[in-house]
């Protein structure tokens, strides 16, 4: 059976058998894609709900959904001043991460000298655990904020510095050829050749330090154990923990949660913006 | 470009544009890419370099566009060299990507510091040349193999270059898109005028477009003999049916083969 025997289709005899089945594919999957995740979102809140009813437990050690909900509610303008510290925090120290992370790659590339000096300590710093680092930074750092950021730069710069220099040396040899034959400077070749190459390895980079400065600006505010005003989301849970207001912790886990999601949501928009009418990544194929 | 056809003077009557003088390369010490290669290349010639694999033919391009330096001999240019005397044509179409066909064709003269609009006449002449004027803001994903072909060959174009150099350039488009573009790379070249050293591994591509066959031998790569085709442009599906080109096909089939002869 197919569609274009039960129904007219808007343009004559423009779908044939496979065509068809494409189309009932595609439109199956637009919904599937919104649909499918929000009835296990409320299937799980459903059977999280039942298993603390049903086993009678107490809210300190698990709260109903809707506990963690009035909490959310209650304690609204609380968190949302949390959750704007660390944003601000995560959001700095991804831009730094760009910024520090694209800057090295180009230097390295520029001059491999630079590269042999410092790679590997670029390394070294990506390898060590931040938890251990941290609390040597906020020894040395007076500045809780500037300590927290540090932080969050040290593990979000890596993959940014890493898939950049990928970028930068995955030129088409055979374009390079062609700049050096019409004599393009050290410049132009960067402006015009190498940079556009790179887009997409520094994306990808991006998506991943994106992810990473968040975990790297929660894990600072644990260890920075800030306190009274300017306190982010991670010190929210850690406070909430130590009073047994686990409904409170929940909430703020959510926001954090939330804010991963809206980081990496809006970073693929932005790179399928750039790389969308060029990129094979960002291209539609029939069949 | 489109003001500076030069004129082609018959075989004989040219004057040189460039020679390669005992042009040895060696590459890590002990693989002889080329040996004791000897050319002098006219203005107007249409040279094709035929052989098999490993005879040096790509060296050779590359040694001339500069970007190989040989290890003997030399190469020597008439008159002033500089950038923009020559234009290349690789196996892939080579596009940058992330720009448009306009833009590919603009990047000679972009390098040179020009500014779209100073060259935009120049950009759109080359693009006409080749029939994609229509195209000017597509991406080249957007353009089929040969068409992705032809924006390449307008970028070596543009700048009216003294040279042009094509490395086995449709060697990886299918027959009939190959033939199409072989009869429009004559045509191009009648409308301009330029030199064109033509890099092949076809026998019948070398004859049909060339006035000048370099056969190459490899091991060590080298000038094993030179043919002349002497018919006379333009040449059209008439000169690929004439017993002309049978016989000059069958020429060039025999000094290939010898050349590989050797090889084996």
């Amino acid at each position: 059976m197919t569609i274009a025997e039960n129904r007219p289709l808007p343009v004559a005899e423009a779908l044939d058998e496979d065509e068809a089945r494409r189309a009932r594919a595609r439109r199956v999957e637009g919904i599937a894609k919104w649909a499918l995740p929000v009835v296990m979102m409320v299937l799980a809140i459903a059977g999280w709900a039942w298993v603390v009813a049903a086993n009678d437990i107490p809210h300190y050690i698990l709260p109903g959904p809707g506990r963690v909900w009035t909490s959310l509610v209650e304690d609204w303008g609380m968190l949302l001043d949390a959750a704007y510290l660390t944003g601000w925090i995560t959001l700095l120290a991804l831009l730094l991460a760009v910024v520090g992370g694209a800057g090295l790659a180009i230097l390295f590339n520029q001059s491999k000298m630079l590269e042999l000096s410092f790679y590997p300590y670029a390394v070294i710093l990506q390898v060590t655990p931040v938890v251990s680092i941290a609390p040597l930074i906020f020894i040395y750092v007076d500045s809780k904020i500037a300590g927290m950021l540090l932080c969050a730069w040290i593990v979000a710069f890596f993959p940014v510095l890493s898939s950049t220099t990928l970028g930068l040396n995955s030129v088409d040899h055979n374009l390079r050829d062609l700049f050096r034959i019409y004599g393009a400077s050290r410049w132009q070749k960067l402006r015009y050749l190498q940079l556009p190459s790179a887009l997409p390895y520094f994306l990808g980079g991006l998506k991943i330090a994106g992810g990473l400065s968040l975990i790297g600006a929660v894990v600072a505010e644990l260890v920075a154990g800030t306190g009274g005003i300017g306190s982010g989301l991670a010190f929210r849970i850690q406070e909430a923990g130590y009073r047994l207001n686990i409904a409170r912790m929940f909430a703020a886990l959510s926001l954090v949660a939330a804010m991963g999601v809206f980081i990496f949501a809006a970073l693929s928009i932005f790179s399928h913006l750039l790389l969308r009418k060029w990129h094979e990544s960002a291209l539609k194929r029939e069949g | 470009m489109s003001a500076l056809r030069r004129p082609t003077l018959p075989l004989g009557e040219r004057p040189p544009l460039l020679q390669m003088q005992a042009v040895d390369k060696v590459f890590g010490g002990t693989v002889v890419a080329l040996k004791d290669m000897n050319l002098v290349v006219n203005q107007g010639d249409f040279i094709s370099l035929l052989g098999p694999s490993g005879c040096g033919k790509s060296t050779a391009l590359r040694i001339i566009s500069d970007l190989l330096h040989p290890t003997r001999g030399k190469v020597i240019w008439e008159g002033d060299h500089g950038i923009g005397d020559l234009g290349v044509v690789f196996q892939e179409p080579t596009l940058m990507p992330w720009a448009t066909v306009a833009q590919n064709v603009w990047l000679p003269y972009r390098l040179r510091g020009k500014t779209y609009n100073t060259v935009k006449d120049e950009v759109l002449e080359a693009l006409r040349l080749v029939g994609l004027e229509n195209f000017l803001n597509a991406y080249p994903r957007e353009l089929s193999g040969g068409m992705k072909m032809r924006v390449s060959i307008a970028r070596a174009m543009v700048t009216n270059p003294r040279l042009i150099l094509m490395d086995e350039p449709f060697a990886a488009l299918d027959e009939i898109t190959r033939h199409k573009l072989n009869n429009d790379l004559l045509r191009l070249k009648d409308k301009i005028g330029c030199t064109v050293i033509f890099v092949t591994h076809s026998v019948f591509e070398s004859v049909f477009l060339s006035d000048r066959i370099v056969v190459m031998a490899a091991r060590p790569g080298r000038v094993l003999q030179e043919l002349r085709v002497d018919a006379p442009y333009p040449r059209g599906e008439e000169f690929r049916t004439s017993a002309e080109y049978a016989a000059h096909t069958r020429a060039a089939s025999g000094a290939l083969k010898e050349a590989m002869g050797e090889l084996a």
